[in-house]
């Protein structure tokens, strides 16, 4: 089984994101890089489909970015995946999620794949779209938001989340499936694991190389763009609730609920 | 030419979601603005009936697909009926519901029409021949103002953001016919729990307990968001824990829900869970730690043991309505 895991790098969620002076992206200095946590989802499950296997197949990780996502797919190849594939390109950056789909799906071409992976969203931009473009570009089926799955006799068997609860679906492979939490709790790169992972084949290609027109992508090509960015506005300092017992407090806070905010 | 606005309906069980209602409301504000008409699509099986209600709502034509094809409705048959709702009637504009559908069904036909998608909006305007629209990014840290420039604009709007205002149109109704291709995928079951609970991301009243909890019972947590006709969330701590589903999960890798109150029970607040809930519109925070961060954001805070604050609100909010 021939595995792509899609991955994306992205800051920590614990970082106290700033936006930069000219408000259109934010402030990356001071930022931790990780791989989205839902793609860690995916690392994790396509490694685990593998091990089910007998270690027969291969896990690629295709990731587009700068030259600083090296590090991300690094982290990927410590985890236990084969190799990795980084479409370098400033254009991938100012690119919108349709746009980079594009690439991806471009890259894909080259590559030879049973199953397709990757984290339902990115935390970052939290747009939802680039693995459900990257299926219909490719023209395979997707089942999104899965928190089980099992593979047998060339079909696809997924746990997917709904609304009030889940449903079972199955689909032909090859297949995209996006992670959910709750799929896996990825491991850690051992210290082994990241000493193999430096020698690992590692490949970085140019949007040339893959044949997309970089006016099709980027900023360029962006059919939904950011114009400005802003912090949400502050909440104004709150009240203590003060009383002698929990529950003289308890029916103060719900007057001032009924009363003053009136939202029961 | 293209022209009009086009809501895409999402209904569960024969009914409407209360997001479908938000977005054809919001549709009708953007119509009349824009002097354009406004069509809902209401696509599934046996959904002819209900589909005149969003004539209540400002529809001018209310369009439908019913097809048994599309019975076990998935994202697939869905999204391939929505696609040639949209080639038929050539809408400027298709507004979805940020629901679990809406973020599988829009990502696939933006991807279809090559077209632009602002996902997860809580404001939204046309300027011009731009769509503008705001979608809070880094899990709500960062509010993004994002312009969709192409033919057609898609946007989602997030659910609880939008005013429903009831506006009467004739809500003329069309029948159309759709081409559901061969399916690439199957519903082999449903595990739906039974109908009557709230979702969490249209809930108007959540109530969520962190590590402050100290186990995996959550009954005053339940009782108390039952008394308010709200949802049951939870940190991430709570959750990596195993006291509650993933689903309940409310924070930047979680879910982000916007209620008119969200009440926070031994949640310290940890940065990536703010993100989750600081657009709630009041927030309380129950915690014994006067130093949790959580307070900062709570517009009302109780310093105590929230075993013993939280029942005594429960029974509070009961005599209000006895």
């Amino acid at each position: 089984m021939e595995i792509v895991v899609l991955l994306k790098q992205v800051p920590d969620t614990e970082t106290n994101v700033q936006i930069d002076d000219d408000n259109a992206g934010i402030k990356t200095s001071d930022v931790k890089w990780v791989i989205n946590p839902y793609d860690e989802l995916a690392v994790e499950e396509a490694l685990r489909i593998k091990e089910a296997q007998g270690g027969d197949g291969k896990v690629t990780i295709l990731s587009a970015g700068t030259e600083r996502v090296v590090e991300a797919i690094r982290t990927g190849l410590a985890m236990g995946a084969d190799e990795g594939v980084l479409i370098q390109d400033p254009a991938v950056e100012s690119s919108d999620g349709l746009g980079v789909a594009k690439i991806l799906a471009a890259a894909l071409k080259d590559i030879s794949y049973d199953l397709i992976i990757a984290g339902h969203r990115a935390v970052d931009d939290d747009g939802y779209l680039v693995p459900a473009a990257v299926a219909e570009l490719v023209g395979i089926p997707h089942v999104s938001m899965v928190v089980d799955e099992t593979i047998q006799d060339g079909k696809l068997r997924c746990e997917r989340t709904v609304d009030g609860g889940t449903v079972i679906m199955e689909a032909d492979l090859p297949a995209l499936f996006t992670t959910q939490r709750g799929i896996n709790d990825p491991r850690y790169a051992s210290l082994p694991g990241i000493m193999k992972a430096k020698k690992k084949p590692l490949q970085t290609r140019s949007l040339t190389d893959i044949g997309v027109d970089a006016n099709q992508v980027g900023a360029e090509g962006a059919k939904c763009s950011i114009q400005r960015l802003s912090f949400p506005p502050e909440r104004a300092p709150g009240q203590i609730i003060s009383g002698e017992t929990p529950e003289e407090k308890a029916a103060e806070l719900v007057r001032r609920l009924r009363e003053e905010a009136k939202v029961i | 030419m293209p022209h009009g606005i086009l809501v895409v309906a999402e209904q569960m069980d024969g009914k409407f979601r209360k997001v479908t209602y938000e977005i054809t409301s919001q549709g009708r504000r953007m119509a009349d603005a824009a002097g354009e008409p406004l069509t809902a699509a209401v696509v599934g099986a046996g959904v002819e009936s209900i589909a005149g209600q969003l004539a209540s709502f400002g529809a001018d034509k209310v369009l439908v697909v019913d097809d048994p094809g599309l019975a076990e409705g998935t994202p697939e048959s869905y999204a391939a009926a929505i696609f040639q709702v949209i080639k038929a009637n050539e809408p400027k504009i298709v507004l979805f519901g940020a629901t679990v559908q809406g973020k599988d069904l829009a990502p696939r036909l933006a991807a279809r029409l090559d077209a632009g998608l602002a996902m997860d909006c809580t404001e939204i305007r046309l300027e011009g021949d731009r769509l503008v629209a705001v979608r809070p990014i880094f899990g709500g840290k960062v509010l993004a103002e994002v312009a969709v420039e192409s033919s057609p604009k898609l946007a989602a709007i997030r659910p609880n953001v939008v005013e429903i205002e009831e506006n009467l149109k004739e809500g003329q109704i069309e029948k159309m016919d759709v081409e559901l291709p061969a399916a690439q995928t199957q519903l082999i079951e449903k595990r739906v729990e039974p109908s009557g609970q709230v979702d969490l991301t249209e809930a108007d009243t959540v109530v969520s307990g962190g590590r402050g909890m100290g186990g995996a019972d959550f009954s005053i947590i339940e009782e108390l968001a039952r008394s308010l006709g709200g949802a049951v969330g939870a940190s991430r701590s709570a959750v990596d824990e195993g006291w509650r589903p993933h689903s309940d999960q409310v924070g930047q890798t979680g879910k982000v829900v916007t209620p008119s109150l969200y009440i926070a029970c031994g949640i310290s607040g940890a940065i990536q869970h703010l993100a989750g809930m600081a657009s709630s519109k009041y927030i309380v925070a129950i915690n014994k730690d006067p130093e949790a961060p959580i307070f900062k954001k709570a517009d009302y805070g109780i310093v105590d043991d929230l075993y013993k604050v939280v029942p005594a609100i429960t029974a509070e909010v009961k005599k209000l309505k006895e």
